[in-house]
């Protein structure tokens, strides 16, 4: 990579600092309880809108796993999110009534809270319908993977997004708040995967997986980018370029080995196929706020409206992080 | 009673644990001094002394800073032991431990082990021309170059000293009477051996050569306890295994089972968290386990297994954190598969055929232009991997890479052909795992034994010929490693069991089952007359080979069946 485009791509990484930073106005403070981050805490960074059903579970999934404190952006939520919210003794919040589109995806708001209040923390950046899995993540907290990683010196982590269904109809079976929802969507493609390199950040490009099968088969190009980097020792200087897909610098995004070898890597559950979904997507399509003029909906309500069902007869069945290990969805590493 | 053994404890993190390890030490009576690094901020060390204070067996040495890679460790060690012999005078062996480290064995054992071998040094020295184990090329060099900066902190630096020292032929002179060994930081020596080494006459030279050599810790006293110990097992006490860049492994909570069964006394690194491992193996000596000699073995496995998946990973998988560069797959498939070229045309129901024979998966053409054929016409298999053509051109080689991860355990066969989509031909020539049997011109059959106008067939006649040849190109290129067969269509019909079968013995279906039915070939009279019309057009269809025009081609058109295939 020559000088010309090292130096673009610090250009780039400033001027998205910039932006988050004229976005921050966007933000009101709703409760800020951050001054009870220790140092070593592991923060957690989500932007929401009307996921009140899934919330409790998210929030006690997390827990479990030691996430220390919880940053939410809410995005003008209408179903009382914002209250439970503001009931949790570990959640910092702030609202926002403006364009989650024109936040680059809420990207500009987690930047700049991740900005302010992550420097030096392992933050991990994750939406409500995902859940992150990792190696020996059923016997060992999160805190052992960021020791491990500090010990490594490895600043970021991948997990990519594994969309998990439900066998039948994605509104067969209606989530009950606080319910698992792997529980219901516990199926998923464990090998129809694509990846290339993106010269340009350095990053992985993965698609594939059933919203690719099913939405996109005769288009894959436009299927969604599966590839994230969720969990990263993040210091003031960083940011997100394109939802959690990417960084800058672009260092971070090497979580990939390219001589053979494999780095630990896990994998976010991705629920969003529930019964819930097809309310959500009518109403995203309605709002536009989505990536590429929300093309990915556009194709969910289209298909959605004859046959909603994701399943098929070679689907996974879900048990744990080890059978995603041996499929080869992602892997320990030199972490034993 | 003062303990027989000793020991020597080195802090930098996790104080309270330190502090319980301390305790449970000092409850089978052993005397331990405990160096903590100057970099723990003073009132966090006087808290921690002070919780110790109320035991006279517990002393503290002088502080140092120890830098990984740097003589602090040493210089910590050596006041520590030396306050050690000198305070208890009823040491015998000194066993040098770190704050992260877990006895797993009740301690009367090791004092046990240690009093019935009194004259035994403990520690891991070896030459450095004889093991591998150093990491980032400097093994012997460690001991004739100068590393006055810190690897840490002033990598830089470190590396272009290393490299210009390098350039101008430096090399440091060892002093005399010392042959430089190293190995585990973690030893257990005698009194006689230890004071041996603090008290040499010749110490000053000693440390002014040993500060600069580059992780003196591991070097020091391995390299001293050669001069003077008469009976060394080079071996440590400690448990400590080390992954590919030479960093600790760490244990958790769940490694309780696989440490129960280690059979080692002490295990380091432990992770400072892992409260079940410090209350299964800081509480009484009830759970002593059998009296074995220490054994790491069976935790070897599973940490040679990590450090292999991470150097060299699962062949075959591509994923998120497994994207080799070309060249560097070690392995572009999982396991080897079939490609057959021509043969589905040549022999009728080859699919069926095959399949019955060799138990295999047989595809149709994985690659044809309107969908991947997979086995029994379905639309999805195994990883839920699609037909759609779309996706499989999207990226070719991942299709195919899937398909063959997805299936690992079962053979996979698939016909291919010039009407197929031949953007996979580069990654199956370059894969060793490939078998690719090809028999030229046959898509020649298929033109042939249709019923469409000539000037239609002579133009797809031409462009499949050209394609195909543009294929054989890749197959025959020097960088080929498939195991490639290639036959030109006349020739295969002269004897087409002799390849057959060495195909199906390569495909390793235990010997194949009884051929009693050999495929059947489609009836091929006036072939010949075919090709010369395509000729006589003034397109020359070369790659079949030749056949004679008159009778049609030279084969019995019910092919011979018993003789070759029944062994």
């Amino acid at each position: 990579m020559g000088v010309w485009q090292t130096y673009r791509l610090r250009m780039q990484r400033k001027r998205w600092r910039i932006r988050a930073f004229r976005k921050r106005r966007e933000l009101s403070s709703v409760v800020n309880r951050t001054a009870a981050i220790r140092r070593d805490d592991i923060l957690l960074f989500c932007t929401q809108r009307n996921e009140r059903l899934r919330l409790p579970y998210f929030l006690e999934y997390y827990r479990g796993l030691g996430v220390d404190h919880f940053l939410f952006v809410d995005n003008d939520s209408t179903d009382g999110s914002l209250d439970y919210l503001r009931d949790q003794d570990d959640v910092s919040l702030w609202h926002t009534a403006a364009s989650y589109k024109r936040a680059r995806f809420g990207v500009d708001w987690l930047n700049w809270l991740q900005r302010r209040y992550g420097h030096r923390h392992w933050c991990l950046v994750v939406d409500p319908d995902e859940l992150l899995i990792y190696p020996f993540c059923d016997t060992r907290p999160l805190r052992a993977l960021t020791d491990w990683l500090d010990a490594s010196s490895i600043k970021s982590f991948s997990a990519m997004l594994l969309d998990m269904y439900p066998k039948g109809r994605l509104d067969a079976q209606p989530y009950r708040e606080g319910q698992d929802p792997i529980e219901i969507a516990r199926w998923f493609d464990s090998g129809n995967y694509t990846l290339k390199k993106n010269r340009r950040y350095g990053n992985l490009w993965i698609q594939g997986g059933p919203r690719s099968r099913v939405f996109f088969a005769d288009k894959p190009a436009k299927a969604p980018a599966l590839n994230k980097i969720p969990l990263v020792k993040w210091d003031r200087k960083y940011t997100y370029v394109s939802s959690t897909h990417m960084l800058l610098p672009r260092g971070l995004n090497q979580t990939f080995d390219e001589w053979g070898g494999e780095k630990a890597s896990g994998v976010l559950l991705h629920s969003k196929f529930i019964d819930t979904f097809s309310v959500k997507a009518a109403e995203e399509l309605e709002r536009k706020q989505h990536y590429a003029a929300s093309v990915e909906y556009r194709a969910y309500a289209e298909t959605l409206r004859d046959d909603p069902e994701l399943w098929c007869k070679w689907s996974e069945k879900y048990i744990n992080w080890r059978q995603l290990e041996i499929l080869g969805m992602m892997s320990k590493g030199n972490w034993a | 009673m003062s303990g027989s053994v000793g020991i020597v404890m080195l802090v930098h993190t996790a104080l309270h644990r330190a502090e319980q390890v301390a305790r449970h030490w000092r409850a089978a009576g052993c005397p331990v001094v405990i160096h903590v690094d100057r970099n723990v901020a003073r009132a966090t060390y006087q808290r921690f002394e002070r919780a110790l204070s109320d035991d006279p067996g517990i002393l503290f040495s002088p502080r140092h800073r120890c830098e990984w890679g740097t003589w602090g460790i040493v210089e910590a060690t050596q006041k520590a032991a030396e306050m050690m012999l000198d305070r208890f005078s009823g040491v015998r062996h000194v066993y040098l431990a770190s704050g992260s480290c877990l006895p797993l064995r009740p301690v009367q054992e090791l004092v046990d082990y240690l009093a019935a071998r009194p004259r035994t040094d403990f520690i891991e020295s070896a030459t450095t021309a004889d093991v591998p184990w150093t990491v980032g090329g400097l093994d012997a060099e460690r001991f004739t170059l100068r590393f006055p900066f810190s690897w840490k902190r002033q990598r830089a630096l470190f590396d272009m000293y290393v490299e210009f020292q390098r350039r101008i032929g430096f090399r440091r002179r060892i002093p005399s009477g010392l042959v430089p060994h190293m190995g585990s930081q973690w030893w257990c020596l005698t009194r006689q051996t230890l004071s041996a080494i603090l008290q040499d006459p010749q110490r000053k030279t000693y440390e002014r050569y040993f500060r600069r050599v580059w992780i003196p810790d591991e070097s020091y006293f391995q390299t001293l306890a050669r001069k003077y110990s008469t009976n060394i097992e080079s071996r440590s006490l400690t448990l400590s295994k080390f992954d590919f860049q030479g960093k600790p492994h760490i244990f958790y909570d769940d490694h309780l089972q696989l440490l129960r069964r280690s059979d080692c006394f002490v295990a380091r690194k432990i992770w400072p968290r892992a409260d079940r491992l410090y209350q299964a193996f800081l509480t009484d000596s009830d759970g002593a386990m059998k009296r074995t000699e220490p054994n790491p073995g069976k935790i070897d496995r599973i940490f040679a297994k990590a450090v292999e998946r991470r150097t060299r990973g699962r062949p075959g998988l591509y994923m998120q954190s497994r994207f080799p560069q070309p060249g560097w797959e070690n392995g572009i498939t999982a396991s080897p598969y079939s490609v057959f070229h021509g043969f589905s045309e040549l022999f009728e129901n080859f699919e069926t055929w095959l399949a019955r024979t060799t138990g295999a998966r047989v595809h149709g053409h994985l690659f044809a232009p309107e969908r991947a054929e997979f086995a029994g016409g379905q639309a999805v298999i195994n990883g839920a991997l699609s037909n759609s053509a779309a996706k499989r051109d999207y990226d070719p080689a991942a299709f195919l890479t899937s398909l063959i991860w997805n299936t690992r355990g079962e053979r996979q066969c698939f016909q291919f052909g010039p009407r197929d989509a031949q953007a996979i031909n580069q990654t199956i020539a370059r894969d060793p795992n490939a078998q690719v049997s090809v028999i030229t011109g046959a898509w020649a059959v298929p033109l042939f034994r249709s019923n469409r106008n000539f000037a239609e067939l002579r133009k797809e006649a031409a462009s499949l010929q050209r394609i195909e040849s543009k294929h054989l190109d890749i197959l025959r290129a020097a960088q080929a490693k498939a195991r490639i067969r290639i036959w030109n269509m006349a020739e295969f019909i002269e004897a087409p069991m002799e390849p057959l079968q060495t195909i199906l013995g390569e495909l390793g279906s235990p010997a194949p089952r009884h051929l009693a039915e050999a495929p059947k070939m489609v009836d091929l009279t006036g072939f010949g007359q075919f090709l010369q019309n395509l000729k006589n057009q003034g397109m020359h269809p070369y790659l079949m080979g030749d056949f004679p025009v008159d009778q049609g081609p030279a084969t019995p058109s019910e092919p011979a069946r018993k003789p070759y295939l029944v062994r």
